[in-house]
């Protein structure tokens, strides 16, 4: 076995190490200047919190966007999909006055059958998935106004708010209090991101002992422990920022779970295998048994489900149903999907990477926006970071 | 004569490979230059020098052309100077016509203004050129391969073309169309053309090249003359060892009947009342290898993707017996259960997932045996890759490499491991060695062998009958979707099947 300098490691992972060398960048960037221009502190507890509960529905939908993407095809139609669905939420909590445990999974059902219905038309029509949801975004816009009359539908009640504004309660009391001297420092905060931290370093451990067993060459230590202790001392950062605040958002435990939850779908089981076959080669796939026209149907069944969660979500954030909700959702997150490194042609990309994708473009969202930068730059700015990312990644391939 | 085209020290290195090591090639003007060696051995690459794809500064070595040293930026230098390179993938706009294609980037237009008749006018004297009789508005589509690569040609002629470079032009070729061919670049060269022709028919070579350079491991090993050219000369240097043999011995060992199609017919997916395929009705025993001769569109793929799961469309009807048991072949799941295996012709678009690592395309087609209730094993399945990559020989650096970057020989053998893996009774395979060198060609015939050996059946669908006669133990004879003849391997013979298709020989006595 060929011994692999640091450069071809680096260059394995050029993309992945890459997004996250630049998300650090861009967290630092901003820390500097907000502090050098307006004196306000950018990874304040406050603002932490804030950049979690703006962008949580950007990462959520961006989990389903992958698989999508992956497959080989895209939904221009989760913003309206969201509004819709969110709208469906406020009908039956507000008009019908259902409680939260019914109108949760109703609303979620809402979701996957619109993800069947434009899924149906992709998979077994073949009928590209551009059109059918190009479609499905005017249609499901429409039916938003339809459903709502052109008016906001609101307040909702502290159950269906705490899905967006709630936190997890801090189990461990106010002993902190008591013995350190510390103000409102949350114990299960600091706990889960100290827990979650040695759990990412040890199957970081786990896969490199897994490596050398099959006799791939191991990523050099000093990379490995460079990427996991940034990774390590972000998480507790963040925790430790959080705990000082609310603790931890219950849309950020949300956010977690599935985010984990995906990323093993994706890479550990032979459903994910085969949709990313299907994305690769769906000819190819075909005849080696797979049905992909069933894996594409449940791929927009998902992401309707996670449009209907997202849209919950939004629309207990604002605590009110409007018309004009979740307008251009579809572009930040397809935006994170590519900036997090999957590929157009389908086929390509991992959770990790668009989690990643989806927090450089909160981060940005959030950092103008406390400069004060208007929207108009906003979206120049955010549309060149897209061609960057992309266009970084054609230079490698042709490198 | 003198030399057209000197070649001197040419060496180019990719990442991690070094592709041409010192490579040097004289073609002088007016022959046929053949240009022979395994997959991976600098072939491509050293036309793609020569034809400026890879500028001057990006390889090291000098090109002398015409008594001048070359500095070629692009593919339009090359041009300029009558270098002009035919590649095996032809680029022509499908839905374009004949006239539109062969000026295509060369249009007859004045200040951006095409004008048509002269254009077409001056098409109709291309294709008189080439031998092709079609009117200059056909779309390039509706033509067959052999067709295109005419026009491609008079494309070329029609730069004003003095070295015309082929690659591999017969490998997507029927026999006659192939002939044709060959006749044609005779012509050409009786005309003054100087041709470079790259390819793996051997047959092919030593009738129109007047002088073969071969080269091996990015090297060049030899340059013979006419006279000089034997077959077995160019194989033992391309391979570097002597080949007695180019099919590998095997004592038959037939044994009950394995499989049985019968009453097979087939439909046209599109035009519903076209049938394709006429009652077929075929049997493969244990150990045995039973060929499918033919010519292309005879209906042999076909056959054999309906019978993989109604991989070829929805109508069709017959029954399939495994073992005198009838079995359900309608899906592609169910024919894998049922222990049959497809192995592709054309490997790149329906056999393999280019992008994706060795490992993962060969699980592909059994991820159940890699996994348990739905969660893989990777550890499992890297093991699986390893052991056929040892078994069968798959040149890589490792099983993580992505299929994209192995040459032609091993990416059939990792759709073979694919189909291994799966433990079929049966397998199809069609055109195993299409485009594959020789080494790799004994390696796939071996492994063949290997398979009746366990008693496993195999069906070989193949249009080079020198293969179909070497390594067949039945041959039957397709023609426009009939089995119109079955021989047994002793009364196999070129004539014979040929005689079949043209259907001037009835059935064998």
């Amino acid at each position: 076995m060929a011994e692999k300098g640091l450069g071809a490691h680096l260059g394995g992972h050029l993309r992945e190490n890459g997004m996250l060398v630049a998300l650090v960048a861009i967290v630092f960037f901003f820390t500097v200047i907000v502090r050098v221009m307006i004196d306000v502190d950018f990874l304040s507890a406050q603002n932490i919190t804030n950049l979690f509960l703006q962008n949580s529905y950007v990462i959520i939908m961006a989990l389903g966007m992958l698989l999508v993407i992956v497959s080989g095809h895209i939904d221009l139609s989760v913003g309206s999909v969201a509004a819709f669905t969110g709208a469906i939420a406020a009908a039956l909590t507000v008009k019908a006055g259902l409680p939260v445990w019914v109108v949760i999974p109703v609303t979620l059902l809402a979701g996957a059958a619109i993800g069947a219905a434009q899924g149906y038309w992709v998979a077994f029509w073949r009928i590209p998935s551009f059109i059918v949801t190009l479609a499905g975004m005017l249609v499901f816009r429409g039916l938003t106004l339809w459903l709502l009359g052109g008016q906001n539908i609101g307040p909702f009640p502290k159950a269906f708010q705490s899905m967006s504004n709630g936190f997890v309660p801090d189990l461990f009391g106010d002993w902190d209090q008591a013995l350190l001297g510390m103000d409102r420092l949350n114990g299960t905060a600091v706990l889960v991101v100290v827990i979650a931290a040695a759990v990412l370093i040890w199957l970081g451990l786990r896969a490199q002992k897994r490596d050398v067993e099959f006799g791939i060459a191991p990523e050099p230590p000093a990379l490995f422990w460079a990427r996991n202790l940034v990774v390590s001392a972000a998480l507790i950062f963040v925790g430790w920022k959080l705990a000082q605040f609310r603790g931890l958002p219950n849309v950020l435990v949300i956010l977690v779970v599935l985010t984990v939850l995906y990323a093993f779908f994706t890479e550990n089981t032979t459903a994910g295998r085969r949709i990313y076959a299907t994305g690769g080669n769906e000819k190819a796939a075909k005849l080696s048994g797979i049905r992909t026209n069933r894996l594409v149907f449940w791929c927009f069944v998902n992401m309707g489900a996670l449009a209907a969660l997202a849209g919950m979500i939004v629309t207990a954030r604002l605590n009110s149903a409007t018309p004009k909700a979740g307008v251009g959702f579809e572009l930040d997150v397809i935006a994170a999907v590519f900036i997090g490194g999957a590929s157009m042609a389908g086929g390509t990309g991992r959770i990790v990477g668009v989690v990643v994708g989806a927090l450089i473009m909160g981060v940005m969202n959030n950092g103008m926006s406390i400069l004060g930068i208007g929207i108009d730059y906003q979206q120049v700015i955010k549309g060149l970071v897209l061609l960057a990312a992309v266009a970084f990644d054609v230079y490698n391939k042709n490198k | 004569m003198t030399a057209l085209l000197e070649m001197r020290g040419i060496g180019k290195a990719f990442p991690g490979v070094r592709a041409l090591d010192h490579v040097n090639l004289s073609v002088e003007a007016g022959e046929i230059h053949a240009i022979c060696g395994e997959n991976g051995a600098g072939k491509s690459t050293l036309m793609k020098i020569l034809s400026g794809v890879y500028p001057q500064g990006s390889y090291e070595g000098e090109i002398v052309y015409d008594g001048e040293t070359l500095a070629l930026r692009g593919i339009r230098d090359s041009e300029a100077k009558g270098i002009i390179i035919i590649h095996q993938e032809l680029a022509l706009v499908p839905l374009l016509s004949i006239a539109e294609n062969l000026f295509l980037g060369n249009e007859v237009a004045r200040r951006g203004v095409i004008n048509w008749p002269e254009a077409f006018q001056k098409t109709e004297g291309w294709l008189a050129k080439v031998g092709l009789n079609e009117p200059p508005a056909t779309p390039v589509g509706k033509l067959g391969v052999g067709k295109q690569q005419l026009i491609e040609i008079a494309k070329a002629l029609a730069k004003d073309v003095r070295l015309l470079i082929l690659d591999e032009p017969t490998a997507a070729l029927q026999e006659n169309d192939s002939e044709k061919l060959l006749d044609l670049m005779l012509e050409l060269k009786a005309q003054g053309v100087t041709q470079i022709i790259i390819s793996h028919k051997l047959n092919e070579i030593s009738r129109v090249a007047d002088r073969i350079t071969v080269l091996r491991d990015g090297r060049s090993v030899s340059t013979m003359d006419r006279d000089e050219i034997s077959e077995d000369r160019i194989i033992r240097d391309m391979v570097g060892r002597d080949m007695a043999h180019r099919y590998p011995e095997r004592v038959p060992n037939v044994g009950a009947v394995l499989m049985e199609v019968e009453g097979w017919s087939v439909w046209h997916p599109e035009q519903r009342e076209r049938q394709v395929i006429h009652d077929a009705a075929l049997t493969v025993r244990r150990g045995e290898i039973v060929g499918i001769a033919g010519l292309m569109g005879a209906g042999r793929t076909e056959l054999a993707m309906s019978l993989f799961g109604r991989s070829y469309g929805r109508g069709q009807t017959g029954t399939v017996r495994m073992n005198g048991q009838p079995v359900d072949v309608s899906t592609v799941q169910k024919a894998i259960a049922a222990g049959l295996s497809y192995v592709t012709e054309d490997r790149k678009v329906l056999g393999l997932i280019l992008e994706e690592p060795i490992l993962r395309n060969i699980s592909l087609a059994n991820l159940a045996g890699v996994a348990l209730r739905g969660v893989l094993d990777k550890r499992r399945e890297a093991q699986v890759a390893e052991d056929y990559r040892r078994a069968l020989a798959i040149r890589t650096p490792g099983v993580l490499q992505k299929v994209v970057n192995l040459s032609g020989g091993n990416q059939q053998k990792v759709v073979l491991s694919k189909w291994l893996f799966t433990d079929p009774q049966v397998l199809i395979l069609d055109e195993p060695t299409r485009g594959i060198d020789v080494g790799a060609k004994f390696e796939i015939y071996q492994l063949m062998n290997d398979l009746v050996a366990q008693g496993r059946g195999v069906v070989m669908i193949s249009s080079e009958m020198p293969e179909l006669l070497g390594m067949c133990d039945r041959i039957y004879v397709m023609n426009e979707g009939r089995l119109v003849g079955e021989l047994t391997r002793a009364e196999a013979s070129q004539e014979r099947i040929m005689g079949m298709i043209l259907g001037t020989t009835g059935k064998a006595a």
